[in-house]
């Protein structure tokens, strides 16, 4: 059997497999914080025997969209979006430090300050205990609480700036950073508003076009080997 | 079957319940003491096809690997506990809370509920009832012949009658709260019920602590944001036909593959 046809079938196969990353950042088109997938193909050769001209593909993630989101208001006290640049950092369930833009903050039963996922939010000295009360979140992270006639500052959030290349989308939907990531104190919030996700629809739903017509060019390849070979064994059979 | 048809799946399931809550705040637009929801969405696990840095050849090592997502799922559906506007009703037995708090309602199987919605009504015995009939915690009795009730701003409940010139302190409202009100389950009839995410309610006197003051005369209106809502509706809507449009784009090319191969 002629090898085209394994080159043109791995190319559909990976062509699904950008397919589905497409489809994944359509679907969280409206999750908080979310960063899109980007996607990518890479060429691999196979070098053998003869001359390298069966070249297989490889698609890829090399990264997410590092583009913030746009900011929704929402007028809830414990929603944060992060301005510009920056993360909040939070204790994942596995106990290391990880990084993530969704701001929609709630407290737990046991009086930690967490995401909508149920990460602790970290601060200067670990996770922030909060006691009942009204809290308010000021732009530079730090968490207090009003009562009647007094304010008590709790904490401040760990916001932190690492360089974007070190950065990592983990398998929970967790960032982390293969580097150090010191807290910047030049990261501001907006209080009351939430960032939404970056995926840009319009330019996914064309992503999706193209992706389905290469796909159909694989599958057209792929039929054009099997009459190649109707071809060939046509013409053994007259000889 | 194709993943990113299931994906997508995802992606409906999703903005259909995001659409679910909005449609239940825009119907509870009118509903005293009504609080607003939201739906919380997250991504779902990624899968790790080709993991990044592992080798590819003797000496060179894969740059970028392959996670492919599998989706978004509904974390929450987050209850917004905002204050909603007050309005002035007049009537005595019209209470809003303002700022934090929930007045504490006896349920008919003698479990406690906490509502935001005051507007209360004197049953046959005389006693303080929500519009559904349940008693309010802790009881009150107002006297058949009072002519006056007064609620003042730290829940005491006096009243006048005939023949006495000073008022009669006939209870106290009490008001509830919470470490963390989100974590509330509501169950309808306006009353929300205590879980091991709300932590256990704490009782206190309107106007201390942190609690809010209570205004006879006047209700709490619903907390949604019409034009909010609208917004987020549409959005949901474009959202569900982005993911409805990658399933036929999927299933065009699974059929393009049947037919041509």
């Amino acid at each position: 059997m002629d090898r085209m046809l394994y080159v043109a079938m791995s190319g559909a196969s990976e062509t699904m497999n950008a397919m589905t990353a497409v489809t994944n950042n359509l679907a969280n088109v409206s999750t908080a914080g979310f960063r899109a997938d980007l996607s990518a193909a890479r060429s691999l050769p196979v070098f053998g025997g003869e001359l390298p001209s069966r070249v297989y593909v490889a698609a890829e993630r090399p990264g997410f969209d590092t583009r913030p989101g746009p900011v929704q208001t929402t007028a809830r006290s414990l929603d944060v979006a992060i301005s510009g640049e920056g993360w909040l950092a939070v204790q994942a369930p596995d106990g290391s430090e990880a990084y993530t833009r969704s701001g929609s903050l709630r407290v737990s039963d046991t009086g930690l300050l967490v995401t909508a996922s149920g990460d602790p939010l970290l601060g200067d000295g670990g996770p922030i205990t909060v006691p009942d009360g009204a809290l308010t979140i000021a732009p530079d992270g730090t968490v207090s609480l009003q009562a009647t006639d007094q304010v008590a500052v709790l904490g401040r959030l760990r916001l932190v700036n690492p360089d974007l290349a070190t950065m990592t989308k983990g398998a929970d939907g967790l960032f982390r950073s293969t580097g150090q990531a010191e807290p910047d104190a030049s990261i501001r919030l907006i209080p009351g508003a939430l960032e939404s996700s970056n995926v840009n629809a319009a330019a996914e739903l064309v992503a999706m076009i193209d992706l389905a017509r290469r796909y159909e060019a694989q599958v057209k390849l792929m039929q054009q080997t099997q009459e190649n070979d109707e071809a060939a064994t046509q013409v053994l059979r007259m000889g | 079957m194709n993943p990113a048809m299931w994906i997508a799946k995802t992606g409906l399931d999703a903005q259909q319940t995001r659409i679910g809550v909005i449609a239940n705040n825009l119907a509870n637009v009118n509903t005293t003491g009504f609080k607003g929801g939201r739906a919380v969405f997250e991504d779902l696990t990624y899968q790790n096809v080709r993991q990044p840095g592992a080798q590819n050849s003797d000496q060179s090592v894969l740059p970028s690997g392959m996670m492919l997502g599998t989706g978004v799922r509904t974390v929450a559906t987050d209850k917004s506990f905002v204050q909603g506007n007050l309005i002035q009703t007049d009537n005595a037995l019209d209470m809003a809370i303002n700022g934090r708090g929930f007045f504490q309602i006896t349920r008919p199987d003698g479990t406690t509920g906490y509502t935001r919605d005051g507007s209360f009504q004197v049953n046959a015995d005389g006693d303080l009832v929500t519009a559904s009939g349940n008693l309010v915690d802790p009881g009150i009795s107002i006297p058949d012949d009072a002519l006056s009730i007064t609620v003042g701003v730290d829940g005491v409940v006096s009243v006048v009658t005939p023949g006495s010139v000073a008022p009669t302190t006939v209870g106290d409202i009490e008001l509830a709260y919470f470490i963390n009100p989100a974590g509330l389950q509501p169950i309808g009839e306006n009353l929300f019920l205590e879980t091991a995410a709300s932590g256990a309610p704490t009782t206190g006197t309107p106007g201390e602590d942190g609690l809010g003051t209570i205004f006879q005369g006047s209700l709490e209106s619903s907390n949604v944001n019409v034009a909010e809502e609208l917004v987020n509706m549409i959005e949901a809507q474009r959202a569900f036909e982005a993911s409805s449009k990658a399933i036929s784009a999927v299933d065009d090319m699974l059929r393009f593959l049947n037919q041509n191969v």
